[in-house]
């Protein structure tokens, strides 16, 4: 894993140096552009009048003390200002990985059980819709409906801007206000969470739903099942127990994948929800050719897909037995 | 013979014996839905099971002797349309709501199926599997109910039953998962138990050992035993009385030294003459002309007429009711009148494909 960081960081590393832009715009005034003591110094400041190489090997040693260097725009470090927008991103991936999985997996079963009937194809459609449509379009329609129209849900946003927060102490608002006991906090910030969450999530729920469907197909009509029913078993049971805890190994992959995806992936949603998050971060940090913002970005990126799988890894172990070492 | 021919009416099926039965099938019948069209895969399924009778169903794959016993347990699929009746221990068990239909299956009868490899859940341990079968009927713990796994896999004879208990289907070889099978079958001390060819994908040494477990726990518990299989020698070797199935009926019923003395009908004969003989060194083994019909394009009149030997201008109009003769039954219009029964001389009669006067 830590060879997989390295090369993460590498090719991070190498694409800034090969893109045109020039980060100097980034950080010097335009019309500073053109006096070449300002430049200088401004190079100075920020290393780039050394060698590509050394360069290189100055941002692994910082890298190694965890130290993802200085923005050129918010002047801050980098992994603090990740540090501060990771949590939000992280909430509402999570949520959305509880709406997407639960409707996929709710959708795929119920789909699969009540095959070729009204169920089915609505759960397919569904599916079908939530995988095809562009995030910009379904959440900025349901936006409309549920926020303008109906005026059932916030905005965008992630909490109220006129409340006092609680204290951060794990990042996530719905847990801190939880925390500190702060009802009205709690309430707000989940009302806000909600829509982005269900729009990302629907994304998901599409994949997920269609490889529950089809792997319970395949596992319904094995002879255990014949056997679990001949016991006398439930059909509820029968499907969940039985049934369902066969197609886990592939669905846990797509679930890991679809998560690590999300943390860098939300990046429309969070521009269309004004959600402070990692892809809004991203987006601006690109727009503004912040190169310490984009490599930590991406490494964070990378570092996030590389736990998720190991994570996925060790679940599979739990949910498949054969793959077990003894 | 002097037995005389009359058609048996619904509930006259009775083993000539005085056991009550235990299982008793009048008229089955199971069609399949698909796609606007409707085929039967079983047109009138008649038998009895007495307690602690060991009965054989013998047919080829796709005559339907799964199926309907399938559909007898309600395990059918959904568009699965199953008529007639299905009586355990008086109780009618067509059209039961599934509900009642889960109380009596895994308590009163159990079943088990052809492939050991695919009826284990392969994510959950041989132990919880058959633990689970306990306590769907019983109220027990669940400590109780692992106690009486590992109990009952030394009842089927698996060696070191508490390591094994613990372990995952794929760690027992085909033999072992057929035993842990059987051991979930009669986990709650069933009356009946119905074994959809169990030895099909064992080994020959392994299926011997599996048919002795299965002979032992029916003399033990007194089981009623409904043995479906395509193998002669295994219904020869361990059933008391035989139902012979052909197209979804049951064409000949007899006790199973008759019937292997004295088969009554020509698809009994013809099945019995194509069993390897040890003594007798013969060139080709018989076989029986033709294949089964598929389903749905089933010949008119008796449906074996055009493999049959015997067929006559009668056998393509009419279909033969299963006739009772003698407290046995066949579904022949020549039941009483075949010739006498020499397997070899039905195997030289069929070699020179000439047809025999009846």
């Amino acid at each position: 894993m830590p060879f997989l960081v390295l090369g993460i960081a590498t090719i991070a590393f190498l694409i800034t140096t090969v893109t045109k832009g020039d980060p100097l715009t980034a950080i010097v005034a335009e019309q500073q552009m053109s006096n070449p003591e300002v430049v200088a110094a401004a190079k100075a400041r920020w290393g780039l009048d050394r060698p590509l190489p050394e360069r290189y090997m100055i941002y692994l040693g910082n890298l190694l003390s965890g130290d993802l260097g200085t923005s050129f725009i918010t002047k801050r470090n980098v992994g603090t200002d990740i540090l501060y927008r990771l949590p939000a991103t992280l909430e509402l991936v999570f949520a959305a990985m509880i709406f997407g999985t639960t409707l996929g997996i709710v959708l795929g079963v119920l789909a699969a059980y009540f095959r070729n009937s009204l169920i089915d194809h609505g759960a397919r459609l569904f599916a079908l819709f939530g995988s095809s449509l562009p995030v910009f379009w379904s959440g900025l329609g349901l936006l409309f409906i549920f926020s303008v129209m109906l005026n059932w849900l916030p905005g965008p946003g992630r909490v109220d801007a006129r409340l006092a927060l609680p204290p951060g102490i794990t990042g996530f608002l719905t847990i801190d206000s939880l925390l500190a006991g702060d009802w009205t906090v709690f309430k707000d910030a989940l009302w806000h969470l909600l829509l982005p969450a269900f729009v990302l999530g629907w994304t998901v729920s599409g994949t997920i739903s269609r490889l529950v469907r089809a792997n319970m197909l395949d596992v319904m009509s094995r002879e255990f099942v014949l056997t679990a029913r001949a016991k006398g078993a439930s059909e509820f049971r029968v499907v969940i127990v039985h049934a369902l805890r066969n197609t886990m190994v592939p669905t846990l992959t797509v679930i890991g994948y679809s998560f690590a995806y999300l943390i860098t992936g939300a990046v429309l949603t969070e521009t269309i929800f004004s959600w402070p998050g990692m892809g809004s971060y991203a987006v601006e940090a690109a727009r503004a050719l912040d190169f310490p913002a984009i490599i930590g970005v991406t490494i964070v990126g990378g570092l996030a897909f590389l736990v998720t799988n190991l994570i996925t890894d060790i679940l599979y172990v739990v949910a498949n037995p054969r793959v077990r070492l003894s | 013979m002097s037995a005389q021919i009359s058609s048996a009416p619904p509930g006259a099926v009775d083993k000539a014996g005085e056991r009550e039965p235990l299982l008793s099938i009048r008229g089955l019948r199971v069609g399949f839905r698909r796609a606007g069209d409707q085929f039967e895969a079983v047109r009138g399924i008649d038998l009895d099971v007495a307690k602690g009778e060991v009965v054989g169903i013998v047919g080829e794959s796709g005559s339907g002797k799964s199926v309907g016993m399938l559909a007898a347990l309600g395990l059918t699929s959904k568009n699965a349309v199953v008529t007639g009746s299905v009586r355990f221990n008086g109780d009618e068990l067509v059209g039961k709501p599934a509900r009642e239909m889960r109380k009596i299956r895994g308590a009163r009868i159990a079943m088990i199926f052809q492939d050991p490899l695919s009826s284990l859940n392969p994510v959950m341990t041989v132990g919880a599997q058959i633990a689970e079968a306990v306590r769907l009927h019983q109220r027990v713990t669940r400590k109780q109910a692992m106690a009486r796994a590992v109990e009952l896999l030394h009842l089927v004879a698996i060696p070191q039953p508490e390591r094994r208990v613990n372990q995952y289907p794929h760690e027992f070889s085909g033999g072992m998962r057929q035993r842990a099978v059987i051991a979930m079958a009669v986990a709650n001390d069933p009356d009946l138990l119905i074994a959809d060819e169990p030895t099909t994908a064992l080994d020959v040494t392994v299926q011997a050992q599996i048919l002795s477990v299965l002979r032992s726990l029916q003399e033990r518990l007194g089981l009623g035993l409904v043995l479906i299989t395509h193998d002669l020698g295994v219904v020869a070797g361990h059933a008391d009385r035989v139902a012979v199935v052909y197209s979804g009926r049951v064409v000949e019923q007899a006790g199973v030294s008759e019937l292997f003395a004295d088969p009554r009908h020509p698809y009994t004969r013809g099945l019995i003459a194509s069993i390897p003989n040890l003594e007798e060194s013969r060139e080709r083994l018989f076989s029986i002309d033709g294949s089964p019909p598929a389903l749905g394009r089933l010949p008119g009149g008796c449906a074996f007429h055009p493999r049959c030997i015997y067929s006559e201008a009668r056998c393509r109009i009419e279909d033969p009711p299963l006739h009772n003769i003698g407290g046995r039954f066949s579904a022949c219009h020549f039941a009483t009148t075949l010739p006498p029964f020499h397997s070899a001389s039905l195997a030289s009669a069929g070699l020179d494909s000439g047809s025999v006067a009846p």
